[in-house]
């Protein structure tokens, strides 16, 4: 039995927000449920008004516009799994969409929900961090975007206020020598909360060196964090089997682990290890590992 | 208590349902006699409340409902009865794909799902449509074959 609230549903989105900011700070958006619903069940949040923004106006659909990819908050992983332009313009975000618990949840968890959730093991986050994703966060009196390193406060923590709601997510277009990929470890095939999760983003010059480079680590830190120093390593570089021994222990130092049901932290410091040197290596051959973000997978 | 009244379409019959704000559609849907809609974890995570909501497969623990008026909802006593049993249900019988029963509609749900968008699937792709679906007694193998079976028959 879920705990009472109240139950406001708005039509449009300045009626959402509006809904917001009267009942803030107590109040909670909800769009697919997969984490606010457990969570009230379990009494982690015990908010007095819940606002169902689902299927509400303007926070739908994947749209390229002025150099940017454009979702929606409400686009759910299913779509995101589904839809051409994200295969071809945002691959490392299809890779973990792949994995995402199952089709039943990704069938109604959001992209907006996910990151606001602020899970530290959010599959969504470190492909989103890694493409340089931004956040558009908005109340009635304007809108701000804010870059996805500066979201994430703490577990369970963002710098979204309780009036304001996510209204969108963008990236800009990765260059067409762009290369991507994503790898998560779980406890089993599917259905289960990332271990350690990375992803990485390289631009490759004319010369074939680094020339852009983002790494993210996901479920090693209490948020998703960037590997700066990692980044630093490789760029001007070529990428080689040589370099990846080298700076995978420097992507590692961007990890604090902790023990948690899932694993020890010492078993994590390993496994994180192992998976930004396989991640690295998918970069190597992107026609079979990797993504080639300017096509489809 | 926030009470309303929804609409929902189960299985081709309309409904109307007082609900309060923290009602879950798995919770109306029992209430409604559909108890082939069956309540295990409700956090997500086992599928045995699986129904076709608007055409997709999702678990109605997860939404409230509220949020569901006027939604078209199917659950697997919706596909096929005793006399008239829908190809999947009958390869479930066929192959022992079920023992206890408990995930048995989930899966068949998530399955239903799985085949109206791939007529053909692999049993890769079997295994991914039922990943939210837990079941605890049969090990997936005679599932995995009764949605084969089920496949290849309605390819007939």
């Amino acid at each position: 039995m879920l705990p009472q609230f109240e139950l406001l549903m708005p039509d449009t989105l300045p009626e959402a927000l509006e809904m917001l900011a009267d009942r803030t700070p107590d109040v909670r958006p909800l769009a697919g449920g997969t984490n606010l619903i457990p969570d009230l069940r379990a009494g982690t949040h015990r908010p007095g008004s819940v606002v169902n923004v689902e299927g509400v106006g303007g926070l739908g659909g994947i749209r390229q516009e002025d150099g940017y990819i454009v979702l929606g908050s409400g686009v759910t992983l299913a779509e995101v799994l589904s839809d051409d332009l994200i295969a071809e313009h945002g691959g490392v975000l299809a890779q973990a969409a792949r994995v995402f618990a199952n089709p039943l949840v990704r069938n109604r968890a959001t992209v907006g929900g996910n990151l606001g959730n602020a899970s530290p093991a959010a599959d969504t986050a470190p492909p989103l961090l890694v493409l340089g994703a931004e956040v558009e966060l908005a109340t009635n009196d304007g809108s701000r975007w804010v870059a996805l390193e500066d979201f994430f406060v703490h577990v369970c923590d963002t710098v979204c206020e309780p009036m304001e709601l996510i209204t969108a997510v963008r990236w800009p277009l990765p260059s067409p020598r762009a290369v991507g990929g994503f790898r998560k470890l779980m406890l089993r095939k599917s259905m289960a909360i990332s271990v350690v999760s990375a992803a990485a983003q390289i631009t490759l010059d004319e010369e074939g060196c680094c020339e852009d480079v983002r790494i993210a680590l996901g479920a090693v830190a209490p948020t998703p964090v960037r590997a700066y120093e990692a980044e630093d390593v490789l760029r001007g570089q070529r990428l080689d089997p040589d370099l990846i021994e080298e700076v995978t222990p420097v992507a590692c130092g961007a990890a604090s682990c902790i023990d948690d049901v899932r694993s020890s932290a010492k078993y994590r410091e390993r496994v994180t290890d192992v998976l930004v040197r396989r991640l690295l290596g998918d970069l190597l051959h992107p026609d079979t590992g990797g993504t080639r973000c300017n096509r489809r997978s | 208590m926030q009470q309303k009244v929804i609409t929902l379409t189960i299985n081709d019959c309309e409904h109307q349902a007082a609900v309060q704000s923290n009602t879950t559609l798995l919770q109306v849907l029992r209430r409604l006699g559909y108890t082939d809609v069956k309540s295990g974890c409700e956090k997500g995570d086992c599928g045995a409340c699986a129904v076709l909501y608007n055409g997709e497969a999702m678990n109605s623990c997860l939404i409230l409902a509220q949020q569901a008026d006027g939604a078209e909802i199917v659950t697997n006593a919706g596909l096929g009865t005793l006399e008239d049993p829908h190809p999947l249900q009958e390869a479930f019988a066929d192959t022992g794909a079920v023992q206890c029963g408990y995930c048995t509609p989930g899966m068949i749900i998530s399955a239903k799902a799985l085949l109206d968008r791939n007529p053909n699937p692999t049993e890769e792709e079997i295994r991914e449509a039922i990943a939210g679906n837990l079941c605890r007694c049969t090990g997936y193998a005679q599932i995995v074959d009764a949605v084969q079976m089920a496949s290849e028959r309605m390819g007939e």
